[in-house]
């Protein structure tokens, strides 16, 4: 593994592109990333995204993916796979580690793009096989072509919640019901529709009491809630199901970011804690940028264009400011104040909103 | 448990290989992480946990939560949802932090 000026920590939309943006001004970056494949979550989306063209709506996600890996590839950019960035320590090192060897690198750039990792939530059985994250068993399914059982119940109806719930079936899996705590559905209704018209059904104000099983998922109790989320008596039922998917949130994975000293604040419509950042989404130790789901769990699109600024930030932190590289940056930021700009993305501009204000 | 047709993807397997679970020989595809390809024999509970010796199972898939560390190859503490197999690796469920083998 060799040293690079401009070191991109996960090869997923946001980091892939974040290389793209900055090759094309010069920069030479490396990317690290955990698995062996890049694209990081793209792989497993089978759905096509929304948007306009220029974001590539209609494109189905892994496709996204693959389109990147080719760019990326004809540009000679370096990848180093199953590689994990394991510490950042204060003189600017981080170690990697690949292969069971360590290798420290001293880039005078880095980007966290580190993503997510799916939420929890306790209940009784919780801890049982059979109890997985819904976005685990898309990759599962769709990416190794293995069903995670013949029943399952989803518990959120968020996209992923639905999303997933439509691709479980696509695979031959029964869904049972999704459930949902809220009174009404989380997700796009296009996405629940298509869901519902299959014959699913999807149960707003209700909980999960318990999974059922010995030493692996056999069942799972269910219950309608009140508006205060507790369970009314006389309206509990079982569900005969093998799996029960958790489609419950994601949190960024700051753990580099804290190492770093980044100034973190802890934004609910971001998803958690996340690093404040700058317009080119440096944070605030100079050199070191983040985007993605880790500043804010979004969608793929934006963490593109996040991870395309991003790469431009880098390139005027280490090479300065041009006119080529400023009207660059102009461009991209219109393009995703664009996306964010629906009722959809309501919720990621109050959170980004907020966390421009936390600047001490 | 492998899909069989899918109505938008076209699974590419690897070449088919055999590697050993508590000794007993699995077969899987390269490339295939270890709990993917456990999974698709039907195997579900990957280690015991700590204090109360529960089942476990993966959960994330993406080598984060921990529920799904193994022994591999006589190291415990292996992330198996990453972890892709290889012809002849010795995976084994882990008890509680696990065991290193000693030569």
């Amino acid at each position: 593994m060799t040293n690079t000026n401009f070191l991109i920590i996960g090869g997923g939309p946001a980091g892939l592109m974040a290389a793209l943006s900055s090759s094309e001004f010069g920069l030479d970056p490396l990317i690290i990333d955990e698995n062996q494949t890049i694209g990081g979550q793209l792989i497993k989306q089978t759905h096509m995204f929304f948007g306009s063209k220029a974001e590539r709506a209609g494109t189905r996600g892994f496709e996204i993916g693959m389109e990147l890996e080719q760019e990326i590839g004809k540009r000679n950019i370096k990848i180093e796979r199953q590689a994990s960035a394991v510490g950042y320590y204060p003189d600017g090192t981080l170690a990697v580690l690949q292969n069971e060897k360590v290798t420290p690198l001293k880039p005078k750039a880095v980007l966290v793009a580190t993503g997510a990792s799916e939420n929890f939530v306790s209940f009784p059985g919780s801890d049982l096989p059979g109890v997985y994250g819904a976005g685990a068993v898309q990759t599962l399914m769709n990416v190794y072509g293995i069903k995670p059982g013949r029943s399952v119940l989803m518990v959120g109806s968020g996209n992923i919640g639905l999303i997933v719930s439509y691709q479980l079936m696509q695979a031959g899996v029964q869904v049972k019901a999704i459930i949902e705590g809220l009174p009404k559905i989380g997700g796009y209704l296009v996405h629940a529709s298509k869901i519902a018209r299959a014959g699913v059904p999807i149960l707003t104000r209700h909980t999960i009491l318990k999974a059922l099983g010995g030493d692996q998922v056999s069942g799972a109790v269910i219950s309608k809630i009140d508006d205060k989320w507790q369970t009314i008596e006389g309206t509990q039922q079982t569900l005969e199901v093998d799996t029960i998917c958790l489609a419950v949130g994601l949190s960024p994975l700051t753990e580099i970011l804290w190492q770093a000293g980044c100034q973190m604040n802890y934004i609910p419509e971001l998803g958690g804690q996340v690093a404040w950042h700058d317009d080119l989404m440096m944070t605030t130790m100079p050199g070191i940028f983040t985007a993605g789901d880790v500043t804010g769990i979004e969608e793929a699109s934006t963490a593109m264009l996040e991870g395309e600024l991003a790469g431009l930030g880098a390139v005027k932190f280490l090479k300065g400011d041009s006119k080529a590289l400023q009207s660059r940056i102009n461009d991209t930021a219109c393009r995703l104040a664009a996306l964010r700009a629906g009722p959809f993305g309501q919720k990621a501009r109050e959170g980004k909103c907020k966390l421009a204000e936390c600047r001490r | 448990m492998r899909i069989g047709k899918h109505p938008i993807l076209d699974f590419k397997k690897g070449t088919k290989i055999e590697f050993f679970f508590e000794g007993q020989p699995v077969e899987g595809f390269l490339g295939e992480p270890i709990a993917a390809a456990l999974h698709a024999a039907g195997i579900k509970v990957l280690r015991h946990s700590v204090k109360l010796d529960r089942p476990r199972g993966f959960f994330c898939a993406v080598g984060k939560c921990s529920s799904c560390l193994m022994e591999v190859d006589g190291v415990p503490n292996v992330f198996s949802c990453i972890t892709p197999i290889r012809p002849g690796m010795q995976v084994r469920r882990q008890k509680g932090r696990g065991r290193i083998a000693v030569n």
